[in-house]
Order: C-alpha cells, then structure tokens, then sequence
C-alpha cells in the first residue's frame, strides 16, 4: 500500500535523482514521476536515445553571434539553451562530467568550433565504454592543441599529454612512474592534427571569415609514430596509442579515480582532486562496489553509473553538494521554465555564470575547476542570490503559475503553510535552522493570509506575485546553494 | 598633525596586451620606424620624457604626473619564457607564477597576511564583476563592485523599505544557528560576509563630496567608485579594476590613442581626487597588462609579445625610468618581441615589502631583486 509518507518520499526521491542527473525537475515532471518504479526511472534515464530540445537553428535567428562558433561564452550559450530545453538532461550532464576532467579551454585553444566538436564527442562516448572515450579524447583535435600533442613527434616527444592522460585523466599521481610517461608519449607520436599546416596560414593571418573558425581534424600519421618496443605499466610491446589507452583501462587505479570522480560530482563532494592521493575517499566502500563494477562490466561507465544512482549511499546523499554555476543557472532557468524561446536574458545567464566562477569552455586549467565549498566566496555568493531571486521572483514564469494554481485548491493560505509548501516544492528544502524559515513566514504575514480567486482574476494574479516572492526567497537561501 | 592612512594600492589593469612601443616610445631609435612603418607614433606629436622616449601623445595627464615627479615608468617588464596567450599570461601576472598553474593570486595572499582571520571583508575589492585570479584566495573575503550605488544583495527590489525587509530575511537565513555541517557554516559565514560588505559600502555614495568632475568611461567610473570606498574609511588596502580591451591586432592607432586617453584621463582625475582628499600620500597606482606587442606591426595592428611597460603612479612614488629599455635590434628580439628584462615579481616585491611592510618571498614564489621605487 502506498502511504502519504512514502508518495512524499518518492517524489523527493525522484527530485534528487533529477536534479543529479539532470537540472532538476518541475512539478509537473515530479507527477509522472513519482508513480513510476525508481529503478524503472533509472534504468529509462541511461538509455537516452535521441534528444529534443530547442532547435539550433530557432536559436541561430536571435543569437547570430553563436554560428560563428568563435568565442567561447557565444557558444557556451548554446550549450545552456541545450541543457535548459532538452529532453535528455543526462547526456548533457555527463558531458558537464567530462568537461570538468578533461578540462579543455577557449583560452588556448582559440576557437570555440572545436571546443564544441569535443563536448559533441562527450556526448556521445560519455556514457559508453571508458577505453573508447579515452582513445576519442586522444584523438580530439581541440585536446591536441590544448596539450601539445601536434608537437609529440617520433624522436623527439612532447611529454604534455602522455602526462596528463594518466595524472588527471585516468589514474593520478602515485599510479606510473615518469618513464610511463615518456613511453606513453611515445606511444601517441603520430597523432596529429591533419589541416595543421592550412590551420597555420589561416592563423598567421588571424582570419575568421567567412565562415568562422575552421575545422581541425584528426590525423595519425605513421611516419611521424615511433613504432619501437615500450613498456608501460610493466607490460612490454610495440604499443601504440590504443594499446596504452587499453592498459590503462583496465587498472585498478584507474577504476577507483574515474569512481571517485563520479561519487564526486553525483553524490557528494569530496576534497579537492589534488588532495586525492592523500586523503581517503569519503565513502570508501563506495568507491570499492563501483570499481568492481567497473571493472566486472568491462568497463562500461553505464554500467557503474546504474550502481551508482540505485545505491543507498546515493539515494540518502541529499544536498550534499555545492551546485556549481552551471548547475545553479541552468537549474534555475529549468526549473522555473522561462525559457521557452530564445531570450536575451540568455546572453546575463552566460556572463553570470562567469562572475560566479565558471566560464563554460574556459576551465581555469587542465586541472578543471576548483568545486564544492570552493564555489562560494562573497562576491559568487551575491551573484548567485541575485540571479536565483530574479529568476524566482517572476510571475511569468509557467512554474510559478503551476505552483499557485496547485495551491489554489486551498482556498486561503497562512503564511506558515505557504512558506512549507513552498520549501516542498523547492526540493523538497529542509531549513537547517528553523530561524531562518521563520524569517520567510513572518516577512510573508506582513501581508496576511494569501488568498487566490478565481483563474485569471487580480486576487490570483496577487497570489502569484507573493508565491514568486516565496521561491524566490527560499532560492536565496544557503540551502538552496547546495543540491 | 595629519592622520597616518593605511597604504593602499590601485591596480588598473589593461587588458588584451598593451602595444608598450606605442606607450612609451623610442622615438630617437630608427629601428623602432624600420620595424613600424605603419603602427608607430609621430614623433612630433610624442610627450618627450627624455632625449630617448616618449609617451603616447594621448596620456597628457599621466604625463603631467610624470613632470612633478610622480610617475615610475618600469620597461622591458615581463618573466622567462613568456607566454603569447592572454589568459595564461593574465593567469601568470595574477599567480606570481609563470612556470606551475596556480589558483591563489598575489593580492589575495597579501591580504590573507594582512588579514590573517578575515575580519576585514572589504580588505580588497574589484570594481567590475565577477573576481580576478589575483584576488582569489580561500578564506580571503573579497568584494567585486559592478556599479557602487546598486551594489548589494536584491538590487532589483527597487522599494528602499521592500529591500529592507527582503535583507532583514537574508541576514536571519544566513544567520550562524547550529549549522548542519561545516559546508553551512561557510555558507553562513559567507553570505554574513558580503551583507556586511555591502551594508558598509551602501553608506560610501552618501559620504562622497569632490570638486573633481571624472571623464566619462567606464575605467573613469571604476575609479571614482574606487575613490567614493577610499574615502569613507572602510579598511579597503587592495582596489582593483581593469579597462580594454588593448587587443590591437588591426586598426591599432586610433583605438589605442583612444584606450590611452581613457586611462591617462581617469588616472588624472584619480589623483586629483585623493590628493584632494588628503589620500595622496597613502596610495600607489599599478598600472600594467600581461604582455606587450610584437616589434613589427602587420600593417594596421601589432600581434601578441612579450616584454610589456608597467607603471607605479602617486606621490610616493619617486619618478623616473626603471630599467633598460628593451633593444629593439634583430640580434637583441626575442623571437621579434621586446626582451623582457625586468621580472614583474621584482616590481611586486617591492610593492609588498616596501609599501605595506610584508615578507614577499611566499606571495611572489621566490626571491627577487627588487627596485626602489618608494620614497
């Protein structure tokens, strides 16, 4: 039988999954999702198939800028429209994951085309095997200029990507030794971009036009690969990039780390990276059964992202991590559903991500960012509130409408209830201090009961407009920085 | 007998690379014509420091500064092995770090040492949005300023009393209770932070008397909201704002006459103002970009270089060139770039120690000779 008690744990449940696996859910979405079996949920969620969302070209017509696929924020614009209106949120979540690790940026790269071309890659390799989305990533060309391997020749190796592949892509530091590097640098010479030669003609004279930046393509040119013997990770052969990537596949190290990084971003922030090899996973077990998925279902990240998001350890991390910018703004955006065709306010949603330290496509460094606790400081925090009431306190928005009108149904509404129904719909929130929902209620009873009308009239139009204030406030909150 | 101020410093940033031949010019030096036959200054019309160089003809004002003897021009400023990309470049100038990728920035450790617990949350603030890595520091609170009279937390509830309720509801969310977990007491902590902040400086505008009337640009406007936080007294040692973009790659003359007549003017008025506030004495200005531009031009611009121009400005300063402008001939270029001979660390240890008495070595990464650029 299903009690009252466990409806409002379902449609808890399926708001955490949602805002984890995605930007979060509306009301509406949380209806058909909470009749549903969770692990049907998820199951359905891991084999997204195709994706419907805002049309690039409906984007195109209001935001020309994006076609030139030059600058970075124009089309990491294009990448929030995409996240903010798709119907598949996890493939554009995974490829978030990615990005974050293989952290390439605009700054090096110059050009936003291949940036794009590689987030492309994310998607569709992100949830696959990890081998073949380690041996697409050695092949991307944005990643070849971002860590030099155009200039990892036969003879004379660049060591910048043969280093980064292991520390901060697959295994980290304590895992190889710096002749593994050299050797898998050797391994991947040859691979090279095809056009580098056009690529620098165009560049010396810093052309654009007419079409914008050009595309790079892969190459792997045998002459230039040193085909000798070498040995990696105490295996021995003429290993060249595919056999390196498949050795590192199948560490155990390399389970862990890619295991540890998906507890970290989908379940609970851990200590920054580089502390890693000092400091203890939080949850070791975790770790443990996900690695041995890992390495049980032949490496398949579906695989162990299944585990992952069945698991109790999942189910009851709640608001245990810092959202990131992007998470927060595409959250917001999402969720209150404003966007439902191409706006100018797009363009703010992109600049603010920035001033709140995350400037989608422009990693800091190879390293990614700097997350969890680290997001907050007192200037992201203002603008993190900022944007949240703005977005909140909006009476357009279909959401906040949605949310009125299921509260119409009671007639009148004290502010108490108001406040924890709203708090219901807001994650379900819970205040950690009952001050601080308290302040809510009593700013809200200065105006008295709420009281809703009919559809359309001006008593529910007011209703809306205090409703909005609610969320908007509740969005404001500490609590509500986390997810 | 007038009050002893804290020492303050003002750091302007140019962003985009800044064309240093274009700046201060070798205006007696045939290669600098050979190299520029189209991007170079006339120099008639160039401001004569000396019978070498010259400034820009648009920075009459800093050249008025420079004839008191209040202008430090620091040449060939750069680090080894310079990178031609700007944030990388932007990111070395910010870490104090050319070789390791780092995150914390200069100023915020000088303010976490002057600073150690933070009690100060307004100790360093940019004017503009969003955070330069140079202030960026954990547990350092700073401030980022985009326009002083709407800065704050709900800009956007119009109503002054509405706005006040709103903020009261704020400061009780944030308020420190029992705290699930360490990550909500820093939230708690923080959100306190930048009330306060913004609480404090809501009170500046209202503060603010000046004859001076500022240009009308953006950097201007920094500025004079850097001057409005100055003189109300709030503790400020680090203000910081940037103007751009000096990323001349075509049409360089007259954008860069332009950028130079912006910064030159503000700067002006700047000093103007904290002179007439009795400031003047207490604050340095650093004036500098992440690098300069190529020695030849490419027919209407010049592309990335190294070996930038830096400048310490205030009337503690003591005027005058510091180090050997860079040779522009072939066998003395860096790959067709200026060499730069003075490592910009050396400038921040100087900053660091002389001007607010702290032990450089761990902020700058290493020890540097440093000039002598203080009275």
């Amino acid at each position: 039988m299903v009690t009252t008690e466990n409806k409002i744990e379902q449609r808890s449940m399926m708001a955490h999954l949602m805002r984890r696996a995605g930007f979060g859910a509306t009301q509406k979405e949380l209806d058909t999702l909470e009749t549903l079996d969770y692990e049907d949920v998820v199951d359905e969620l891991l084999k997204p198939g195709q994706s419907n969302h805002m049309s690039d070209e409906l984007i195109l017509r209001y935001h020309t800028e994006v076609h030139e696929q030059r600058v970075g924020p124009w089309s990491a614009k294009q990448w929030l429209y995409r996240m903010v209106t798709t119907d598949t949120p996890i493939v554009e979540k995974i490829a978030l994951f990615w990005h974050g690790i293989f952290a390439t940026g605009y700054a090096k790269t110059n050009q936003a085309r291949a940036l794009m071309v590689q987030i492309d890659m994310f998607r569709k390799y992100g949830l696959g095997k990890f081998d073949i989305l380690l041996e697409e990533l050695a092949k991307d060309p944005a990643m070849i200029i971002w860590l030099d391997n155009q200039d990892n020749h036969k003879g004379a190796i660049n060591e910048n990507f043969g280093r980064e592949i292991l520390e901060l892509f697959s295994m980290g530091i304590g895992n190889y030794t710096e002749d593994d590097i050299k050797e898998c640098s050797r391994a991947f010479t040859g691979w090279t971009l095809k056009n580098a030669e056009y690529m620098s003609v165009r560049a010396m004279k810093d052309s654009i036009w007419p079409y914008g930046r050009i595309s790079w393509h892969y190459e792997y040119r045998d002459s230039d690969h040193d085909s000798g013997p070498k040995t990696f990770l105490g295996e021995t052969g003429n290993f060249n990039g595919g056999d390196i990537v498949g050795i590192i596949s199948k560490q155990r190290a390399a389970a862990e780390f890619i295991s540890r990084h998906l507890y970290d971003f989908f379940v609970a922030d851990e200590v920054p990276v580089p502390q890693w090899p000092y400091t203890p996973p939080r949850d070791p077990e975790a770790i443990k059964l996900l690695s041995d998925v890992y390495i049980a279902n032949n490496h398949d990240l579906t695989e162990v992202l299944r585990v992952l998001l069945k698991s109790d350890f999942f189910r009851e991390a709640r608001f245990e991590r810092v959202k990131c910018p992007v998470e927060y703004v595409a959250g917001c955006l999402r969720v209150s559903n404003i966007v439902e065709r191409p706006t100018l306010l797009m363009n703010d949603a992109v600049s603010v991500m920035e001033y709140m330290g995350q400037s989608l496509l422009n990693p800091p460094s190879v390293e990614g960012w700097h997350e969890g606790k680290e997001w907050i400081n007192s200037g992201s925090i203002v603008e993190r509130v900022n944007f949240a009431y703005d977005v909140w306190h909006n009476s357009e928005s279909p959401e906040v409408k949605d949310v009125t009108d299921r509260l119409a149904s009671r007639g009148t509404l004290d502010s108490l209830d108001a406040v924890e129904e709203c708090l219901d719909f807001m994650g379900p929130l819970l205040f950690t201090e009952e001050t601080a929902k308290q302040a809510i209620v009593d700013h809200v009873a200065k105006q008295g009961v709420i009281k809703f009308g009919d559809q359309n009239s001006d008593v529910r139009e007011k209703a809306e407009n205090r409703i909005s204030e609610i969320l908007a406030l509740i969005a404001s909150s500490k609590e509500y920085q986390r997810c | 007998m007038a009050e002893i101020k804290d020492k303050k410093l003002v750091v302007v940033q140019l962003s985009g690379g800044n064309d240093a031949l274009n700046t201060v010019i070798p205006y007696n030096d045939e290669n600098y014509y050979d190299n520029r036959p189209q991007v170079h200054i006339d120099p008639e019309k160039a401001l004569k420091l000396d019978s070498e160089l010259a400034m820009n003809p648009s920075m009459t004002a800093i050249k008025r500064l420079w004839d008191e003897g209040k202008v430090a021009v620091l040449n060939g400023v750069g680090y080894p092995d310079p990178n031609r990309s700007h944030f990388r470049s932007m990111d070395i100038w910010h870490t104090a770090e050319p070789t390791k990728v780092l995150t914390e920035g200069w100023i915020g450790r000088a303010l976490r040492d002057l600073d150690p617990k933070g009690d100060n949350v307004l100790g360093g603030i940019n004017f503009g949005r969003g955070l330069p890595r140079a202030m960026s520091c954990p547990g350092v609170p700073v401030a980022s300023v985009g326009d002083l009279d709407t800065y704050g937390l709900f800009p956007s509830v119009s109503n002054a009393s509405d706005r006040n309720d709103i903020l009261n509801v704020f400061s009780q969310m944030y308020g420190r209770g029992d705290g699930r977990d360490m990550v909500s007491e820093f939230l708690s902590q923080t959100g306190e932070d930048a009330m306060v902040g913004a609480d404090i400086l809501s009170e500046a505008p209202a503060k603010y008397s000046s004859s001076v009337e500022y240009a009308a640009n953006p950097l201007a406007s920094s500025l004079r909201d850097a001057a409005r936080v100055m003189f109300a007294d709030v503790g400020t040692r680090f203000f910081y704002t940037q103007h751009g973009s000096f990323d001349t790659h075509g049409g360089e003359l007259p954008v860069h006459s332009k950028l130079w007549e912006d910064v030159s003017s503000s700067i002006g008025d700047f000093m103007d103002d904290v002179r007439e506030h009795g400031h003047a004495e207490s604050t340095a200005i650093l004036v500098f970009s992440e690098f300069g531009r190529r020695i030849k031009d490419n027919g209407s611009g010049t592309d990335h270089g190294s070996g930038g121009v830096a400048f310490l400005i205030g009337d503690s300063v003591k005027g005058g060139m510091y180090g050997r402008y860079p040779s522009l001939k072939q066998n003395d270029q860096l790959n067709g770039d200026l060499y730069a001979n003075n490592d910009f660390r050396s400038l921040y240890t100087n900053i660091l120690e002389e001007w607010f008495d702290l032990d450089p070595v761990s902020i700058v990464n290493g020890t540097f000779e440093k000039f002598d650029i203080f009275e």
